[in-house]
């Protein structure tokens, strides 16, 4: 027969023992009573109990100190105590130490049934939680993370060193190289996961907006604060900030944010209240930080508080092996938020990627891979589906906006035998600037005359 | 033949045992015999709560069982208690042959409202089912409406019936077959 719970009552009087036990078990519980403090422990080294009744006068080892033990033991038991007379102290004491709730003796039978009934509810539903977040977890693990080449295997392997601990991480790397899903893998990884991640770019904010951003305002800071605003290291609160493209930020903000990260307190932009704050940093930046020190745009400081753990992210271009797990990773990606069912690429133009500069690394990649998707045939993507650049252009030799304007302008004027009155009415200028722009671009008619 | 038997403890009406007779004999299928002897429950008595100890109770009225005793069922109006609780309804020895049940609590009178003599007969009544549902080891039954449901406070008592839901009737018929030799 299925019970409504596992009952401990630990009591050194017998009466008590034998009538609240015999109680419960009316009630349908499952009861085990015993008499100390020793007994208690030893067995619940061996067993789990949900609830224990514990009383708080017993000779040897009192209830209080026996809830902090078993909690040693078992951190997920709810211990009530119960005692002979209520008082502030015994009440502190108890619920300082992590007891569920503390009851006066003797219990009336009906608080006693419904605070039972509501410890085992409270913590069916803490378990559920805790289960539902872990299911949720791995549902939203970072996924976009793929490589298999030996630079992304060190940061994966510094991912996974550095995720549990706090440390603060300094992330570096060219622009699309995925620093904000290293950074979500660590915070993914660390105790913290359950709590926020606030990721802020820094870069994007001017100096005043990135400071209410960060610290928040009080009303009336400023023109337009109408309302109290949080910043984002307190929403943050028990998680993680993630401070993209640091290096982009001022001195006088950057002098904010060493206090902060000192402190681990803020104050609000036109307040003078200060709140404590329970983050974990997490940095990125594009730039090279030491130059910028020597340069006296960034502080030392600051760089040493952020450079605890750094992590280098690799350019795509020195990490060519992945191209193809990438691009098949996008395929996929994307074939579903497209419902079309294209399931791989033509080999050859898997080479033609494995051979491109990507200077935008994989989110330039990735936009590729999307852009080819959307014009792509079902079931596989072929050359002519994506934009190659040249050899030329690979190079970092790409056209200037002039040659551009001379190769099309000389097109246009040639397609119309010469006809610079219709030549300017296509490319809709007067005909005394394609005049001058001829000119300019060295143009003779003579060409045009032998045809 | 065996005998559910009821025990007067103390000043308790003749004609509320004469009530509780069909409902307990209905419910269990068992004949009921309201004994005429009497047990003083002044050895249980606690000065300072003004309570009477119901499992000391229990333990005397063990020396009433004879031989014809299914179960015995004490009925008093005294105030009952065990040491850790501030009151108890009554009292059963689980899977055992006694149960003792007070009325004192189920007076309306006793919460300041006028008495009701309906009411109260249909409480104790309950109750008396309940007590005697736990000597046929039946626990608390999760159905609001059965007479073994949990009830703390007399809200609680009414709410529920006087007879046993079908899954706790299931037990307690079998149990009552077996060990009163009688099918009533």
């Amino acid at each position: 027969m299925s019970t409504l719970g596992k009952l401990l009552i630990v009591d050194d009087e017998l009466s008590v023992r034998d009538s609240l036990g015999k109680w419960f078990r009316e009630e349908g519980y499952d009861v085990t009573t015993l008499e100390n403090a020793g007994d208690a422990l030893t067995q619940l080294a061996a067993q789990r109990w949900d609830v224990a009744l514990v009383d708080i006068k017993m000779h040897g080892t009192d209830g209080i100190e026996l809830q902090r033990r078993m909690h040693e033991i078992d951190p997920e038991l709810l211990v009530i105590i119960m005692t002979g007379y209520a008082s502030v102290e015994t009440a502190v004491a108890a619920l300082k130490n992590g007891a569920y709730d503390y009851v006066t003796k003797p219990l009336d039978p009906d608080d006693i049934a419904h605070l039972v009934k509501n410890a085992l509810a409270h913590k069916r539903t803490a378990q559920e939680n805790v289960l539902l977040r872990e299911t949720v977890a791995e549902v939203a693990r970072p996924e976009d993370m793929v490589g298999q080449s030996g630079p992304m295997r060190k940061v994966f392997e510094a991912v996974e060193t550095v995720g549990p601990t706090d440390a603060t991480v300094l992330i570096t790397g060219e622009s699309g190289t995925g620093k904000e899903l290293v950074a979500r893998a660590i915070h993914q990884a660390s105790s913290r996961r359950f709590h926020p991640l606030v990721a802020i770019h820094c870069g994007a904010l001017t100096e005043t907006l990135l400071e209410s951003e960060l610290f928040g305002h009080e009303k009336g800071a400023f023109t337009g604060a109408q309302f109290r605003k949080k910043g984002k290291f307190e929403i943050a609160e028990g998680g993680t900030i993630f401070l993209d493209e640091i290096g982009d930020i001022s001195l006088r903000t950057q002098t904010d944010l060493l206090r902060v990260l000192q402190e681990r307190e803020i104050t609000r932009v036109g307040g003078n209240q200060t709140i404590k704050v329970d983050f974990r940093c997490i940095a990125a930046t594009n730039k090279d930080l030491e130059k910028l020190i020597e340069e006296g745009k960034f502080r030392p400081d600051l760089f040493y508080r952020l450079n605890v753990f750094r992590i280098e992210l690799p350019p795509l271009r020195e990490r060519r092996d992945d191209i193809p797990p990438l691009v098949n990773h996008f395929v996929q990606k994307f074939s579903m938020a497209m419902n079309k069912r294209i399931t791989r690429v033509a080999p050859a133009a898997m080479n033609q990627l494995q051979e491109q500069p990507w200077l935008g690394n994989v989110r330039e990649l990735e936009n590729a891979v999307e852009r080819a998707m959307v014009v792509g045939q079902e079931p596989e993507l072929k050359e002519q589906d994506f934009i190659f650049k040249s050899q030329g252009a690979a190079n970092g030799s790409s056209k200037t906006l002039e040659d551009m304007e001379r190769a099309y302008i000389l097109r246009v004027v040639e397609e119309c035998g010469g006809n610079q009155s219709h030549a300017a009415e296509l490319l809709d200028i007067d005909r005394v600037t394609l005049y001058h722009k001829l000119k300019k671009y060295g143009w003779t008619r003579t060409p045009v005359e032998t045809r | 033949m065996k005998l559910l038997q009821l025990l007067p403890i103390g000043n308790v009406d003749d004609g509320l045992l004469k009530d509780l007779r069909p409902a307990v004999e209905e419910t269990f299928h068992v004949s009921c015999k309201v004994l005429s002897v009497r047990l003083d429950p002044e050895f249980a008595y606690h000065g300072e709560r003004q309570q009477y100890h119901s499992s000391e109770i229990l333990r005397r009225m063990q020396s009433f069982l004879t031989d014809d005793s299914w179960r015995l069922l004490g009925v008093t109006a005294v105030d009952l208690y065990i040491p850790i609780l501030t009151f108890v309804f009554g009292e059963a020895q689980m899977g055992g042959p006694c149960a003792v049940v007070s009325a004192h609590r189920l007076r309306q009178e006793l919460y300041g409202l006028p008495a009701d003599p309906k009411l109260f007969r249909q409480r104790v009544i309950k109750e008396a089912v309940h007590e005697l549902g736990h000597t046929v080891s039946l626990t608390h039954c999760d159905d609001y409406r059965c007479a073994m449901a949990p009830s703390h406070a007399v809200e609680w008592i009414d709410l529920k019936e006087s007879t046993l839901c079908t899954a706790c009737q299931s037990v307690a018929t079998p149990a009552t077959k077996v060990s009163s030799g009688h099918f009533f």
